[in-house]
């Protein structure tokens, strides 16, 4: 049998938490970029694609991430596509939130006073000039904080991938676990890790409420 | 490949995805009584208890808020059991599931007393009311009030949340899904309709939650 020391612990942990920051930096980008279109069929003038966004953005936020990730690793490979546990979790991690990232900039967009339409209308911009120069920085700058607050979420969930068996921190903590038995140390020890990249954003966002309560 | 959907498993499956609804309702139900009553308490300690405490409760918040719920409740269920505290898999869940909530909902809680304005208490202190009468009769339901819609919301995550008790073998939903789908070798078809309960469930928590809320406590939530 294979003796483990503290380090040996750690540093593994730690080589597993790369792809942990990695998965949530995909799943960030990712969510981000479908979060856009979502963002756009949300706002959208057409009543049907509007219905279709909302429908959207209320599944995923009315149903377990799990199931999602279970229908992500056992449905893609019913189309014919070879599915690895890297790709169902990325894949099922970046529709879960550009979900929720399209619902915060929304929030943003409604926020903004009608008269910025108008000025962008009176202007002579067209639809796509007056999201992109008008209200579109402004609706991000003023949801920075939720946007932030959900990366923080966004971390967190991806210790579910190691269910679907992405070889994440979690997944890596386990194994070590049954090699050791010492639970206490090892999922202490994971938390430290989680709460180390977690905390610091957690008061970025906090900042940014603050000076967006400030003025 | 010429897969093609399959129910015919469904009939044979109703009475276990119902049970398993029924063990997701119940976790959740405790989950929620005594988190929210935790969290008063931990709210309250937190503005006026002793300093100690008020920093005890304010690093509590942190660490559960920053850490997946995955690993707190790993943590519960194989780390104590090294330090003598051995659980049930559904005792482990309830308590995880328990601190978890009561973490979030100090904060909301905290934000509902702070938005009480302090002209209440002092009108309640002038008219001879003694301190734990002001804060039970006067400023709870005033700060309740305000935070009903947040406090629905965190109620429904949790209970999205409560799928991953699952692999700690507490026989919940997510858990019946998993033994189907290991019998019936269907697991889309199985996670496909279980995720659609889920579905159901929250949406039918939150109507429950917003008319209850309006009848008990005239919150409006929509």
């Amino acid at each position: 049998m294979i003796e483990f020391t503290f380090w040996d612990i750690l540093r593994n942990l730690l080589l597993a938490a790369r792809w942990t920051v990695l998965l949530s930096l995909a799943a960030f980008v990712g969510g981000g970029v479908v979060g856009m279109v979502v963002l756009f069929l949300r706002i959208a003038k057409n009543k049907w694609s509007r219905r279709i966004a909302s429908g959207y953005i209320a599944l995923f936020q009315g149903t377990p991430l799990l199931m999602q990730l279970f229908l992500m690793f056992f449905g893609l490979p019913m189309l014919g596509l070879r599915i690895e546990p890297w790709t169902a979790a990325a894949l099922g991690l970046t529709f879960f939130a550009s979900a929720y990232l399209a619902e915060i900039w929304r929030s943003g967009v409604d926020a903004l006073p009608r008269g910025q339409w108008d000025a962008g209308a009176s202007l002579g911009l067209h639809y796509l000039q007056e999201l992109r120069l008008i209200i579109l920085p402004q609706a991000f700058s003023i949801t920075r904080a939720p946007t932030v607050g959900f990366l923080v979420q966004l971390i967190k969930s991806t210790a579910l991938t190691s269910i679907i068996g992405f070889e994440e921190l979690v997944r890596t903590s386990n194994a070590i676990n049954n090699a050791t038995f010492e639970p206490f140390k090892v999922y202490g020890l994971v938390a430290l890790i989680f709460f180390v990249m977690c905390f610091p954003l957690t008061q970025y966002a906090r900042a940014l409420e603050r000076r967006a309560a400030g003025h | 490949m010429g897969y093609g959907l399959d129910f015919g498993w469904l009939a044979g499956a109703a009475g276990a995805i119902a049970r398993g609804a029924a063990t997701t309702i119940l976790l959740i139900v405790v989950a929620t009584l005594v988190g929210t009553l935790l969290s008063i308490l931990g709210a309250a300690g937190r503005r006026n208890g002793p300093v100690l405490l008020k920093r005890a409760i304010g690093v509590y918040v942190e660490v559960m808020r920053n850490t997946p719920f995955l690993v707190q409740l790993f943590f519960i269920f194989f780390g104590l059991p090294s330090i003598g505290i051995r659980l049930d898999p559904i005792l482990a869940a309830m308590l995880a599931m328990t601190l978890n909530m009561a973490a979030y909902t100090i904060e909301i809680v905290g934000a509902g007393l702070d938005a009480v304005p302090r002209g209440q208490t002092e009108a309640a202190l002038a008219l001879g009311l003694r301190p734990r009468q002001v804060f039970v009769k006067i400023v709870l339901p005033q700060a309740l009030k305000v935070i009903y819609p947040a406090l629905t919301s965190q109620i429904i995550i949790m209970m999205l949340e409560s799928a991953v008790v699952s692999q700690i073998a507490v026989r919940e939903l997510t858990y019946e899904a998993d033994m189907l789908q290991a019998r019936t070798f269907r697991a889309f078809e199985t996670y496909l309709v279980v995720t659609m309960v889920y579905l159901v469930l929250s949406m039918g928590l939150r109507r429950l939650l917003v008319s209850g809320g309006r009848r008990v406590l005239g919150a409006g939530v929509s």
